[in-house]
């Protein structure tokens, strides 16, 4: 009990304190995980990263449900996880509705108005660093640092997704098994 | 918006599928959100979304889970946002717990290294898709200052690593003293 209470309260403490997404929270939930709680080595974080990356869903999720079951099973999991969404839940639940009730007011508009264009620029700068972090990866196809497959499963992609609208998900199950095949082929990564 | 129980399997079912594909962060999830619900089902606006981008990104917690709630409470109230974050946490909820158990020998897989290096370039082909979209848009509406701000913030962010919260302080205050300017001038929004 006593240990589902301190899972809990970690990952809210994470929950809280990290904004602007994973990388974010990565140093807070080694504080808490690594150095204030002791429930893993530097070497098994590092583990989770990898697993993280690996994976679907948000790192902070993540690090909760694989902490959470390791010291206290599926209930660890549960709690540890509902921690880490609980400070969002409130807070976004009360923006969400602040939102709905205040945007059209003049003031929150033009607010809104000058925000919506840095947005679009700050996906795009996440797209890039996707692009890069794709290309630039060591494998079997790379020449000088840069890996013809990723290249072309990426060009291939998304000159379907501009022609033929396709759902994204079938995009991705199809660039995955084009990744499966071309690198069980020439070696991976 | 109808809110019957076909409108919250729904809601669950695309979540759920946004989340379990969600690879590589918070505005992936975005982009796929941008896809389903604004382009093909037409629940929100897109202006919305990048409303909701900005807000989900401003505030604590991890992007998904709080772009989920701001969709999910805009399409479906209380209950909306509630089903929305199951959908959103079950898959990694699921999936972690599970690998939590055979963890040693899951990160030594290749076959699973070879799925996810080409899943990167298709996921990477999914958000330039999204950003040519919305860069269309912002091409349309805007004169001038929506371009500049959306070429200075990916300046910013991509090669300067400025803080997004420091550029979302920023063109709030700037958005309220342009706008709010040519509205007195002009007694109207332009």
């Amino acid at each position: 009990m006593e240990l589902l209470l301190k899972l809990f309260w970690a990952f809210f403490q994470i929950g809280l304190f990290s904004i602007g997404g994973g990388y974010a929270a990565m140093p807070l939930i080694q504080e808490q995980v690594v150095v204030q709680n002791g429930w893993m080595s530097i070497g098994e974080f590092t583990d989770l990263i990898t697993i993280s990356q690996m994976t679907p869903g948000p790192i902070a999720v993540n690090s909760a449900s694989f902490i959470g079951a390791r010291m206290a099973g599926v209930p660890g999991a549960i709690i540890a996880t509902l921690g880490c969404i609980l400070p969002s839940c409130v807070i976004v639940m009360l923006i969400a509705f602040l939102y709905r009730r205040y945007v059209k007011l003049h003031v929150i508009d033009d607010a809104l108005r000058g925000l919506r264009p840095a947005v679009v620029g700050m996906i795009a700068s996440a797209a890039l660093s996707m692009i890069e972090s794709s290309f630039l990866a060591a494998t079997g196809t790379s020449v000088m640092g840069v890996d013809i497959a990723a290249v072309l499963i990426f060009l291939c992609a998304f000159l379907a997704l501009r022609k033929w609208k396709p759902s994204p998900i079938l995009i991705m199950c199809l660039s995955g098994l084009a990744g499966f095949v071309v690198y069980s082929v020439f070696g991976g990564v | 918006m109808q809110k019957n129980l076909k409108f919250y399997v729904t809601l669950f079912l695309q979540t759920f599928k946004i989340s379990a594909f969600t690879f590589g962060g918070g505005y992936v999830i975005v982009s796929l959100m941008k896809k389903q619900f604004v382009d093909k089902l037409g629940w929100i606006s897109e202006k919305e979304m990048l409303d909701f981008t900005a807000i989900a990104q401003s505030s604590p917690g991890a992007i998904a889970v709080n772009a989920s709630i701001l969709v999910g409470y805009k399409t479906g109230g209380w209950p909306g946002a509630i089903i929305a974050i199951l959908g959103t946490i079950l898959p990694p909820l699921v999936l972690l717990t599970a690998i939590s158990y055979v963890y040693t020998w899951f990160i030594t897989v290749d076959a699973i290294r070879y799925i996810l290096q080409g899943m990167q370039a298709g996921v990477a082909a999914v958000i330039c898709d999204v950003v040519c979209g919305l860069s269309s848009s912002v091409w349309k509406e805007s004169r001038g200052v929506a371009l500049i701000t959306a070429v200075l913030s990916f300046i910013l962010v991509a090669f300067l690593s400025v803080n997004v919260i420091l550029i979302v302080l920023v063109c709030i205050a700037a958005g309220i003293f342009i706008y709010g300017r040519e509205r007195k001038i002009h007694g109207t929004a332009p």
